[in-house]
């Protein structure tokens, strides 16, 4: 188990490596640069901003000194944009991303996994059916239809919702729910799938054959086995549900990192995107090794670090 | 598999004796239900039923605090580093120049900081009396001393400011700012004492009062941004909440990443007695149909803006809440004179009077934006020039004598704008015109906005869409930029008899001959119409009837200082 995890993380800082090189030339190669503005600076202008944000140096000291101000001082550079320190910013967002996302999972780990189970025992019934319409429903309708809708419809007539903001405990109930719903549909049909290749196997037979109590069937013996699918999912997508959304964000005024993904790009902000592309990393990485632990826990069949 | 499979059983017939106890405490736990149930829906009651029914702009009233739409994030609050139109707005709560806004008259300046100034004859040197009950907020006094140092703060390379360009009216600021000279003395600033600020400049400038409402000449206090790092030093914690150091009618409350900006009543500011709101907060709202729900479920005062899709809309449902005022700026679509086809003025008049403003405003823009005869949009004095129009016939002729009948034999012509929604619109409309009227058939090329701008910059297009906001009002905010090295120029466009006219305007004193000669260098510019004039901006956005003291300026700078709010039972919303 040790030398499992070690190993993971070993791997997972190469991910990290990677995906730092890749995000560092990306931002390089795009057109323009965090001094393209509206309002055309001057080349001195211009030439003072590089300095200031040691963007005159060569590229492969760029590229050295980052990751090395990270392990050394902690510090995930300057933003351009905001001209205040990328890890102060993601500290300040990532409070209300991650309340959204854990609301945001709750809901989608409370409708998605009953309805896949639900689906499965009533395997090609109406309620299979309707059951994985809506899921469909979820997959496909986006968030910035969804997110509209539940204003209008419910915090424009209800005194509980405000249409956005983040201030009170009501306020998460509406984007979380917008948020939750696609994780929510595929967790329905993983669940579903999971559950029928279960429900399919010989000791199912046996236990029915046994005389065991359907829904002990169901709640023992099927549910541990049909849910890996769903938790191997779980894992990425509470990684990707806490590091914010930008529609979502946007949409509800919630004040959390989706946000600085898109901004990032927009004003072409290297440290910015460098920063939350990194926490991004970090969390996939860690969620993934969560998700795999748990399999493991799950699923004798597979041993960590046995093989 | 098998095998494996086997293996499994055991494990869980351990499980499921552990898990017994657990499931009959499940059981004990549905027997509670009821009693559950019940609490669900004494809080839902509690949550629903307990509100007031007040909305959150009515208990904003009643405390007397300002809530507007923000649009985004600022990128700070130094009135030395910011460059915008949001950022404007809260800094102008924070700070205050020499002179202040009125708050329903363009152009005219109240007292600020100063509380009176005179020029001498020609305007090139002007004398501020500062009063002697200015002090910061932390009850130091503010004196001239402090404008010098935000004058050589602003100036000094490594500040980096992309707006230190608005002082080069002063002598020697350029010079100062470009390293020419290290010493700020060669600045045409001095206070002969403490309440006394002498500004000597490069020539006549009978409007440097309406300058100095520009944030970038906006005190900011030696002591206390000293006391966080040296004075060309960015990013030093002087603008922290807890650290700000400002002498505006407010001061900064609370800042939160993409959720607010609050700010509250100053009470040493010295008209404190003006003020009457209790403080501003200030919602970053990136989504515009989100700020307009936001203000139909009563949680704004006012909008930063109004969707195009959303005006009619809103009209029909709250008519007594859509604003829609003339904006300080033009909207325009450059022609690069360097591209093959746009060499020749006659092109570029030929595309541009086959453009039918009129229809693109009432079809696309839908801002009741008003159709731009000229550069300049109308305001003041200055007399709006009434040379562009829509004549496709002429249109035709010109192309015709440029050698191109029905645009045959003119080279593809691509025109460059942004991944807007709206962009996309507007482009496809001029498109449509230009093929309808001229035969031509312009090619649309959309980018994402920094790239836009990027290979706007690098002169990579033949028409490209384009905007111009002034930073104060007066006629040359519009017409400086098309010198030869200008910065925003971009269309490779240059005239060495507009650039004498300029210069000449610069020389006089006399207003009335300025404005004359800044007409001539605008009626110059359109007869050769390195842009095509679209329409002049209006800026359309939802207010309560709270709000009051709000009244339509071209610059869209209301001073929060005479704003106010009354309950008016606004039932609309």
């Amino acid at each position: 188990m040790f030398r499992f995890i070690t190993n993971r993380l070993l791997q997972g800082l190469l991910v990290l490596l990677a995906l730092y090189t890749i995000t560092f030339f990306l931002v390089k190669w795009m057109p323009g640069d965090a001094f393209t503005t509206e309002k055309n600076m001057s080349e001195e202008t211009k030439a003072n901003m590089r300095k200031k944000f040691g963007l005159d140096r060569s590229i492969a000291y760029q590229y050295v000194i980052y990751p090395t101000r990270i392990l050394t001082e902690g510090s995930l550079g300057i933003s351009t944009s905001k001209s205040r320190e990328v890890r102060e910013i993601i500290a300040e967002s990532f409070p209300a991303s991650l309340v959204l996302g854990l609301a945001a999972m709750g809901i989608a780990v409370g409708i998605g996994v009953p309805l896949g189970v639900i689906s499965a025992v009533r395997r090609n019934t109406w309620v299979d059916y309707g059951g994985m319409a809506i899921a469909m429903l979820g997959i496909c309708v986006p968030a910035f239809i969804i997110g509209p809708i539940l204003q209008i419809t419910l915090a424009l007539q209800l005194p509980l919702f405000k249409v956005a903001g983040w201030g009170s405990p009501a306020d998460v109930i509406l984007p979380a729910f917008t948020l939750g719903l696609v994780s929510a549909a595929y967790l329905a049909r993983l669940t579903r799938g999971g559950m029928l290749e279960i429900l399919s196997q010989d000791f199912i037979r046996t236990a029915h054959a046994k005389g065991v109590p359907a829904s002990k069937v169901i709640i023992r013996h099927t549910l541990r086995g049909g849910l890996l699918p769903a938790v191997a999912y779980v894992g990425p997508a509470f990684a990707a549900l806490i590091s914010g959304s930008f529609i979502v964000e946007t949409i509800f005024q919630v004040p959390g990192m989706g946000q600085h993904f898109i901004n990032g790009i927009k004003s072409r902000d290297p440290f910015l995107i460098q920063g939350v592309v990194l926490f991004f990393g970090v969390l996939i990485v860690v969620m993934n090794l969560a998700a795999d632990i748990v399999i493991g826990m799950l699923n004798p069949r597979v041993r960590l670090g046995d093989e | 598999m098998v095998g494996l499979a086997k293996r499994a059983q055991p494990e869980n017939t351990v499980r499921v004796s552990r898990l017994r106890p657990l499931l009959s405490k499940t059981d004990s736990h549905s027997a509670r239900h009821p009693r559950l149930l019940a609490l669900i829906i004494a809080c839902a009651a509690l949550l629903l039923g307990g509100c007031s029914g007040e909305t959150p702009v009515e208990q904003a009233t009643r405390a007397g605090i300002l809530i507007m739409g923000n649009a985004s994030e600022p990128k700070g609050i130094d009135p030395h580093v910011v460059s915008g139109v949001l950022e404007n707005n809260i800094v102008s709560s924070l700070f205050e120049g020499l002179v202040g806004g009125h708050p329903s008259e363009d152009g005219v300046a109240l007292p600020g900081v100063a509380e009176r100034w005179e020029a001498n004859q020609d305007s090139s040197v002007w004398t501020f009396h500062l009063r002697k009950d200015a002090v910061w907020s932390d009850g130091h006094p503010l004196t001239a001393e402090d404008f010098l140092f935000s004058f050589e703060r602003l100036l000094t390379p490594s500040l980096a400011a992309d707006y230190s360009f608005m002082l080069y009216y002063i002598k020697g600021a350029e010079a100062f700012h470009t390293g020419k000279s290290t010493d700020f003395s060669t600045v045409g600033v001095t206070a002969p004492d403490a309440h006394t600020l002498v500004v000597q400049l490069n020539g006549p400038l009978p409007f440097l009062p309406e300058i100095t409402k520009h944030y970038t000449w906006f005190p900011v206090p030696k002591h206390a941004v000293l006391r966080y790092g040296e004075i060309g030093e960015p990013f030093t914690a002087w603008t922290r909440p807890e650290n700000l150091v400002c002498n505006g009618p407010f001061l900064l409350k609370s800042w939160r990443i993409n959720d607010h900006v609050e700010v509250e009543k100053n009470p040493t500011y010295w008209d404190a007695d003006t003020v009457t709101l209790n403080g501003i907060r200030f919602l970053p709202i990136i989504n515009s149909y989100t700020e307009a729900r936001m203000f139909r479920n009563g949680q704004l005062h006012v909008s930063y803006t109004l969707a195009p899709e959303m005006i009619g809309l809103s009209k029909k449902n709250l008519p007594e809440n859509v604003r829609t005022q003339l904006y300080l700026g033009t909207y325009f679509a450059r022609c690069n004179v360097d591209s093959p086809a746009f060499g020749d003025p006659k092109v570029r008049k030929a595309f541009s009077l086959a453009i039918d403003q009129r229809s693109i405003i009432d079809n696309v823009t839908l801002g009741n934006q008003q159709p731009a005869s000229g550069l300049v949009p109308p305001f003041g004095d200055y007399p709006a020039s009434t040379v562009v129009n829509f004549d496709p016939e002429k249109a035709r002729a010109l192309l015709a004598e440029a050698g191109f009948p029905n645009g045959e034999g003119l080279p593809d012509i691509e025109f460059l704008t942004t991944d807007q929604d709206s962009a996309k619109a507007l482009s496809e409309a001029l498109q449509a015109m230009w093929r309808k009227h001229l035969g031509v058939t312009v090619k649309i090329k959309q980018m994402e906005w920094t790239s836009y701008l990027a290979t706007m910059f690098e002169q990579e297009y033949d028409l490209a869409a384009g905007g111009w906001i002034g930073d104060y009002l007066d006629p040359l905010t519009f017409l400086d930029m098309w010198m030869k090295d200008g910065g925003n120029n971009r269309t490779g466009w240059s005239n060495e008899k507009f650039e004498t006219i300029l210069k000449r305007a610069s020389q006089t004193g006399d207003a009335t001959e300025r404005y004359q000669l800044l007409k001539q260098a605008e009626e110059l510019f359109l007869s050769e119409q390195p842009i095509l004039p679209i329409y002049w901006y209006t800026r359309n956005y939802l207010i309560s009837k709270d709000v009051d003291g709000w009244d339509p300026l071209i610059l869209d700078n209301h001073p929060y200082k005479f704003v106010r709010l009354n309950p008016s039972g606004d039932d609309s919303l």
